[in-house]
């Protein structure tokens, strides 16, 4: 078998849409004009599924803060974490995001795939076992897989199934490690957290949370849905990105368990990387300032999710979950969403298209990403954008508000 | 425990419902090539295995795993280790 024989699918599935005249997946946006808005295809297009959660990617502060350590640190670190690229900046932003939890440390990442990459792979070796929600990030999938460690999988959100396998394995469940997310990215459903803290205290293990889809979102102080739920203490690892609600790139893992700092150690991902930029790490700090500060972008996002999620489910879409910054619609099948996907682009409305087998249970979805920085309107022509798609689909609105 | 012919007539069953019975299954039936199940569905398959044997599967088995047979031997090598 040659070396480019395992491309002749994916080979065929791109041409398939070269053949539609549509490239979903290398979508280019020419200019980027705000965190909601940008120029696709020479056209202002509203962007409606960028994890852009907070808005905080044009912050006058965030980029002063980028801008000054521009000027006074360079452009980049040219090194590891472990080497030349621990600067001041990186170590800061780990006490930073250990007092904003109430932990012990941090580790930063330099990217939020390598932080679950590197906390996962140095936290677990080939005679651990991890179980892991079966809708779990590929990131999850990919530390556990460089770890070596032994990953049983349980059944999306369902916490007997959970406790059946960890039964299973007898003596060794007290060792395990359960990694679950906040919000999971596809269909935008939360963890029944409680739930799963519940078999942790009966069955032993350690818990990891990735809340990269829910830090800054959920929570009185935004720090996702461990506080949402009062179960933070219950976690021992929290895994989070600064690329979503903090506008940045990069990610962490915060513990107070004193290990943490022996993951560094053990760490690939961690080591054998640069660190992230210096500009990187000062937008980052100073995004973090703003979210822990205030309640007001939570509250403006939240306003914003609940209007777009009411707005579709009055159109009659069936949504993948109740309201949550991630909206996502399911379709019928891959066609339809990428016509959907196709036709939301020609109306000026960015969203992601999500396929099988990215997606859970075979689904086609498109994706929408709320933010705190769209403005009532621009939720607004989102609706009225997949109204119009439903009016051309031949279903009457009238039929949608009666809930047929 | 089960021996060997019996695991392979479960999985037959098992592997019945998610082809609906299209397909005609052997011992060396190709779980992806001759089933069209795709990776997600594989670890999906294991879920309800999983349940059938009361073991656990590791997903890491699923590099060694290409055959109906690859699958019996793996389940017969956990219910032995019980």
């Amino acid at each position: 078998m040659g070396l480019f024989d395992k491309f002749r699918k994916l080979a065929a599935a791109r041409g398939d849409l070269v053949a539609l005249g549509i490239n979903p997946f290398g979508v280019e946006i020419e200019r980027i004009i705000s965190p909601t808005e940008g120029v696709i295809h020479g056209r202002r297009t509203i962007l409606a599924g960028t994890n852009n959660y907070l808005g905080l990617t044009f912050h006058p502060e965030c980029i002063a803060a980028a801008h000054r350590a521009l000027d006074a640190e360079g452009t980049g670190t040219t090194g590891s974490r472990m080497a030349n690229g621990s600067y001041s900046g990186h170590r800061r932003l780990e006490e930073e995001l250990a007092a904003f939890y109430g932990m012990r440390d941090a580790i930063v990442f330099s990217t939020g795939y390598q932080a679950n990459l590197g906390t996962l792979s140095g936290l677990t070796g080939a005679n651990d076992v991890v179980l892991l929600d079966a809708d779990c990030h590929a990131s999850i999938y990919d530390g556990c897989r460089l770890a070596g460690a032994e990953v049983i999988r349980f059944r999306h959100n369902n916490p007997e199934d959970l406790a059946k396998r960890m039964r299973r394995l007898g003596a060794r469940a007290a060792d395990t490690l359960i990694v679950v997310e906040g919000i999971y990215s596809m269909l935008g459903d939360r963890a029944p957290l409680r739930e799963i803290v519940d078999v942790k205290r009966e069955l032993g293990g350690y818990l990891l949370v990735d809340e990269a889809h829910s830090l800054g979102v959920l929570g009185d102080r935004g720090r996702g849905l461990v506080e949402e739920l009062g179960v933070l203490a219950d976690a021992d690892f929290i895994v989070g990105t600064f690329s979503k609600s903090l506008g940045g790139a990069g990610g962490f893992c915060v513990s107070d368990l004193p290990e943490l700092d022996l993951v560094r150690y053990s760490s690939r991902p961690y080591i054998f990387t640069a660190s992230p930029s210096p500009a990187t790490i000062a937008s980052t700090r100073q995004a973090l300032t703003i979210l822990a500060a205030g309640r007001d972008l939570r509250a403006r996002l939240r306003e914003n999710y609940l209007r777009l999620h009411a707005g579709l489910t009055a159109l009659g879409y069936t949504l993948g979950a109740s309201p949550s910054p991630v909206i996502a619609v399911v379709l019928r099948d891959r066609v339809e969403a990428l016509q959907f996907w196709s036709q939301l682009l020609q109306r000026g409305v960015y969203v992601n298209l999500m396929l099988p087998p990215a997606t859970p249970d075979g689904v086609s979805l498109i994706r929408c990403s709320v933010s705190a920085a769209h403005t009532p309107e621009q939720i607004e022509a989102v609706c009225a954008a997949f109204a119009a798609l439903r009016a051309a689909a031949g279903i009457a609105a009238a039929e949608c508000d009666t809930g047929a | 425990m089960l021996d060997y012919p019996q695991i392979v007539a479960e999985l037959r069953t098992e592997l019945a419902t998610f082809t609906q019975g299209k397909v005609e299954i052997g011992e060396d039936t190709d779980l992806l090539a001759d089933l069209s199940l795709d990776s997600l569905q594989v670890m999906n398959l294991l879920l309800h295995v999983e349940d059938r044997f009361d073991i656990s599967i590791p997903v890491n088995i699923l590099p060694d795993v290409k055959t109906v047979k690859d699958l019996a031997l793996q389940i017969e090598h956990l219910t032995r280790e019980m």
